[in-house]
């Protein structure tokens, strides 16, 4: 706690900005971003974009399973199902890219609310098994129904556009991605200071007390899930606009996995925590395959070690947060931010 | 009707199998409360041990058996030391994702050592099909079967009738009481891990025989799942059952519903029935409900 820094009111203390100083930074952390684009090369545009999805999406999974105490192994399936639903509509009823957003949101979520029935009756490790088993049924789905997904081939999607502009370039497509992060995180970090955040949160904590003091369970945990398989559908639909394909191969059960990695390492129930995470999870493996490419350089043969490598240094890095630090990047963050406010006199 | 019998036979021996995989699970939940989802890397992790004894070292295989369970034994008690003690206590998702982690951890190290091709276990029993007159059961399959219902069989006598199963008992039916009683629950939790590694070895070692072993065979670990939701997460019983009877029918799936649909519907079936039991009876045939009370 800084000195004289007190809150009189509630409303006070419920705003996002907490003080010119956050909101000086944060200013100029937004001029950046805008800025980026053009100091940037097109593989970091790359990377930012999809850091970009991967912030999405992870903002929705920690919305479901770090706010509301639902864990859920299968939000991979619900970005697919977002991704499909964007790419039939463009593709076959010549809806716009941007029609198709939301619309992918609102299937995903519809997915996401059947899926999240089971959660009234059953929870902790049963719910998450109940959705593992939605990812594996998704995922038959996208193979078989061939008529609508073209199973293995999958189908390709053309550019989005705007009056004649053609999003082509990672670089234009910055500038969507941009828009629906903002947009995505502005609207979590609003929705747990409202009655449904406190409800998420009074849910996780202890479900039956919630039911007590007059939450209604069954509506706002279907919400969750809704909501989280919004963003998750979201994600998928920009995703595979971005790469102009989509097939089953995009979600498979490790991205679900991915997700988790990435909302643990970065901190559960915190909307930072998710973009921490995200950033970091997303340029782990892009470091890696860096790093293969000088192996390979100097000393040929012996790059292959770092496919694997990808996959260990996931589960390493999973466990090592959950043993020594629970709460993620997210708290580790504070901590610097706490050592530095309180520098050099820090008792 | 030949086909039926001798699918139903098939699923049957499979069963037992799944069954053997699923009591891996339970002896670990049971204990400690703790679903350990590394179990297919577990299983996985046995059979290139057993192969490498019996191909590198030549040795014989029940030399190589026994060998594979003392490192099963070792592993399990390592990871519970290491890993799920710091973990007691904290929330389901911390505990489930650790044990992904594991799994992620294992495969790649596992990819590493052994590369990802796939590969035939040498052969350790004799090949010749058992003709049951009306059926004809694979040799792999058939000897699977015995070995699953071997191991099923020495695991319920030591759980039922040893002092050391008894005190797990215990264990899993009141942790306080039974550390008044003057019953170890830290040793009683790296046993469990023990007793759920050794049969999910032995599991991987049937199962490798049966169908080869490559880094992706631990995915049965995954529908196995629906084995131990159909049968209850904690009871022992129904892991056996739920075995049998998703054995069944997953073949019985492949048989008819796999021409309709143009395959795939064998592996998926699984989990359709663990969707179907969640939203019918949540806790299984045979498992505890439980009561909360706040």
């Amino acid at each position: 706690m800084r000195c004289g820094d007190f809150k009189e009111t509630y409303i006070k203390d419920e705003e996002i900005f907490q003080s010119l100083f956050v909101k000086f930074w944060l200013g100029l952390f937004f001029i950046f971003l805008l800025v980026f684009p053009f100091i940037a090369n097109a593989y970091m545009l790359y990377v930012a974009n999809m850091i970009g999805f991967a912030i999405i999406a992870a903002v929705g999974l920690n919305l479901l399973t770090g706010f509301t105490g639902q864990i859920s192994l299968g939000h991979a399936a619900f970005v697919g199902v977002g991704a499909y639903t964007s790419a039939i509509l463009v593709t076959r009823l010549g809806f716009s890219f941007w029609l198709s957003i939301p619309c992918a949101g609102l299937v995903a979520a519809l997915a996401g609310m059947i899926i999240g029935i089971p959660s009234l009756r059953v929870k902790g490790l049963y719910l998450c098994i109940a959705t593992l088993a939605a990812q594996f049924i998704f995922e038959f789905i996208f193979i078989h129904w061939e008529s609508m997904t073209n199973g293995i081939t999958g189908i390709n999607i053309p550019c989005p556009g705007i009056g004649g502009f053609e999003f082509v370039t990672e670089k234009s497509f910055y500038w969507i991605t941009l828009f629906f992060v903002v947009l995505g995180v502005g609207y979590a970090r609003n929705l747990i200071r409202s009655r449904m955040g406190r409800a998420f949160v009074a849910i996780r904590d202890r479900d039956l007390s919630a039911e007590i003091i007059g939450i209604n369970l069954f509506r706002y945990k279907l919400s969750a899930f809704a909501i989280s398989s919004f963003y998750a559908g979201v994600a998928g639909a920009l995703w595979v606009t971005f790469l102009k394909v989509v097939t089953p191969d995009h979600f498979p059960f490790i991205l679900s996995i991915h997700y988790l990695a990435m909302i643990i390492v970065g901190g559960l129930g915190s909307i930072l925590g998710s973009i921490f995470g995200a950033i970091f999870m997303t340029l782990v493996p892009e470091i890696l395959n860096y790093l293969s490419e000088i192996v390979k350089m100097s000393a040929p043969g012996y790059e292959e070690i770092f496919v694997p490598m990808k996959e260990v240094i996931f589960g390493v890095l999973i466990v090592l947060f959950l043993v020594f630090e629970p709460r993620g990047l997210a708290e580790l963050w504070n901590r610097i931010k706490n050592f530095f406010r309180l520098w050099p006199f820090s008792y | 009707m030949d086909i039926l019998i001798q699918v139903i036979i098939t699923g049957l021996a499979t069963g037992g199998v799944y069954g053997l995989i699923a009591l891996g699970f339970v002896l670990i939940y049971k204990a400690t409360s703790v679903l350990n989802l590394a179990m297919g890397e577990f299983m996985t992790l046995g059979a290139f041990i057993c192969m490498t004894f019996l191909l590198q070292l030549n040795s014989p295989f029940y030399l190589a058996f026994i060998l594979t369970l003392l490192t099963a034994c070792v592993l399990g008690f390592v990871i519970e030391r290491i890993i799920l003690r710091p973990l007691i206590g904290e929330p389901i998702i911390s505990v489930i994702m650790v044990t992904i982690g594991l799994g992620l951890i294992l495969k790649g190290l596992m990819y590493m050592i052994w590369t990802p091709t796939f590969r035939t276990f040498p052969e350790i029993f004799p090949p010749k099909p058992l003709l049951l007159g009306f059926a004809v059961v694979p040799s792999g399959l058939f000897w699977g079967f015995i070995f699953a219902i071997i191991a099923t069989a020495v695991f319920l006598v030591i759980f039922k009738y040893s002092r050391t199963g008894v005190a797990m008992r215990a264990t899993a039916n009141d942790q306080q009481a039974a550390l008044s009683m003057g019953i170890s629950v830290r040793w009683i939790f790296a046993l469990a891990w023990c007793f759920g590694a050794m049969a999910s070895v032995i599991g991987g070692i049937v199962i490798g025989n049966i169908s080869g072993i490559s880094v992706y065979m631990g995915d049965v670990g995954l529908k196995v799942l629906a084995v131990i939701i159909l049968g209850g997460l904690d009871s022992i019983g129904g892991a056996i059952l739920g075995g049998l009877i998703i054995g069944v029918l997953e073949n019985l799936t492949g048989l008819y519903i796999d021409p309709l649909i143009g395959g795939g519907a064998k592996g998926i079936a699984p989990f359709f029935v663990l969707v179907i039991i969640l939203m019918v009876r949540p806790y299984g045939l045979f498992g505890k409900e439980l009561i909360e009370r706040v």
